[in-house]
């Protein structure tokens, strides 16, 4: 019902729904999309959203965008059960599950300082992901990072 | 299985067949390295790239390469090659790999040999990356066991810094492909990271720790010693304290097993007492002489050149 009534409220026409965003990450998600105070677009934030399958959700509605791959992967990594729906026609014209990536390229920094990829070598950060709680795992280093993992993201 | 001109960057790519295979093959070349001669690996040119300080890796690798009658290029000091007008890694391995067959590469980054993998066009060969892997002395780690004791069934105490000892580490990881049973002696400070005690005992390791080295002293086959850094205590007090408890001396001869035999990777400080170096007990020495064999046997895969 709450859902129903936030459409009401904030219909979009053409743009992006990103649903399911694990409760607290929603200005995370903001920053992985770019969206800062001096950005243009038409952007609704939902916290705390009660929600029967998950008990409490963040809720970001973006219009006239769609998301990059790069951008999926990275929400994917701060927040695994997120859906990502494609309103086209205030309808959701698609829908599917974020889905995490087995290596990630380029989106994570290590957090080992003494890593060679976090120096002027020419090589991107490359993590192996496992799943249940998420770990990332230097392809490099081989050194672990299981928490903060937003503010290692580049 | 085959190890053949592949690149040596970490324990972890190692089955227990393919570490077996490369022990086996030392004892054979355990010979010339005892000083014989060979021509086996002739023609073929090791580049040392050391950027950081070491003399038995670098020495016992030049040893194992003209013992075979191969040739050696060294880097040379930093401020005498282009590492000084900022080259990158990346770059010189890939001009390297162009004037030589192998290189053995020391860098102070973790992950610099992997990195390295990814530029060379010849066998990248890690002889250490600043705190993470030195796979070539976990080997000859091995070796030593297998020669002075015996991998099957062992019953092995490591002792000191299992914290930052990140060698510690791997040999745990390789001692429990083999089923060992290991006792991780340290202060409190010093304790191996929870994350690496799980992966140890997930593979089938037995794993036990105590900070009393006198608990294990007639229990053990192999005393696996380590240095403890001054700088890891900001309470020199402290230091002093677990310096102490963490010290063989003749004192503790009469206590020991038997045939228990005592390794330390060198260099050693204040852990083990020269009064201990002439007992039975002790083969520190012939350790890191069975860092020839070893890396004998590793260069002859790596180069693609059967025994
Ligand atoms: N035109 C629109 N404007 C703004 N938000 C919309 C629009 N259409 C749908 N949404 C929102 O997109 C999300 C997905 O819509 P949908 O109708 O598929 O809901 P649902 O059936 O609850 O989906 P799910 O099974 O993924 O939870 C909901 O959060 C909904 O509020
Ligand atoms: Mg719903
Ligand atoms: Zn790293």
């Amino acid at each position: 019902m709450t859902l129903k009534k936030e459409v009401r409220v904030h219909p979009i026409r053409d743009g992006t729904v990103i649903d399911h965003i694990k409760a607290g990450q929603a200005m995370n998600v903001l920053r992985i999309l770019g969206i800062t105070g001096s950005s243009s677009a038409v952007i609704s934030v939902a916290m705390n959203v009660s929600s029967q399958d998950i008990g409490s959700k963040d809720v970001v509605k973006i219009e006239n965008r769609e998301l990059m791959e790069k951008e999926v992967d990275k929400i994917a990594l701060i927040s695994p059960n997120a859906t990502i729906n494609i309103i086209r026609e205030f309808g959701v014209a698609g829908k599917h599950r974020v889905e995490l990536p087995e290596m990630v390229e380029s989106m994570v920094r290590c957090a080992n300082p003494n890593c060679i990829s976090n120096t002027n070598e020419p090589v991107s950060s490359k993590f192996e992901v496992k799943k249940g709680p998420i770990r990332l795992r230097c392809i490099y280093c081989e050194h672990v990072i299981t928490e903060n993992i937003v503010e290692q993201l580049l | 299985m085959n190890i053949d001109r592949r690149h040596i960057v970490s324990m972890k790519d190692f089955t227990r067949d393919e570490i077996d295979v490369v022990l086996e093959r030392a004892i054979k070349l355990e010979p010339l390295a005892r000083g014989g001669r060979s021509d086996i690996l002739a023609g073929n040119i090791l580049a040392l790239l050391f950027y950081e300080p070491s003399t038995r890796t670098r020495m016992s690798f030049e040893t194992a390469m003209l013992r075979l009658g191969g040739s050696v290029l060294n880097l040379g000091s930093k401020e005498a090659s282009s590492v000084v007008k900022g080259e990158t890694l990346a770059d010189t391995i890939r001009v390297i790999s162009t004037y030589s067959d192998a290189i053995v590469l020391r860098h102070p980054s973790e992950g610099s040999a992997r990195m390295a993998a990814e530029y060379a066009s010849v066998p990248i060969i890690n002889g250490g990356d600043g705190a993470g892997h030195h796979p070539t002395q976990t080997l000859l780690d091995l070796y030593t066991i297998k020669k002075e004791s015996h991998l099957e069934q062992l019953d092995i105490a490591i002792v000191g810094d299992l914290k930052y000892g990140r060698t510690v580490h791997s040999l745990a990881y390789a001692l429990s492909l083999y089923g060992a049973n290991i006792t991780l002696v340290s202060p409190q400070q010093l304790k191996i990271p929870d994350q690496i005690k799980e992966d140890l005992k997930a593979m089938g390791a037995r794993v036990s720790e105590t900070e009393n080295l006198d608990e294990v002293l007639d229990s053990v086959d192999v005393l696996y010693m380590t240095r403890i850094q001054k700088e890891r205590f900001p309470d020199p007090t402290e230091y002093s304290k677990v310096v102490g408890a963490y010290k063989i001396t003749e004192a503790h001869l009469d206590n020991l097993r038997e045939d228990m035999i005592i390794m330390h990777p060198l260099p050693r400080v204040y852990e083990i007492d020269a009064s201990v170096d002439d007992s039975a007990h002790a083969r520190y020495f012939e350790q890191s002489f069975y860092g020839v064999p070893i890396r004998m046997a590793l260069l002859t895969m790596v180069l693609g050149v059967e025994v």
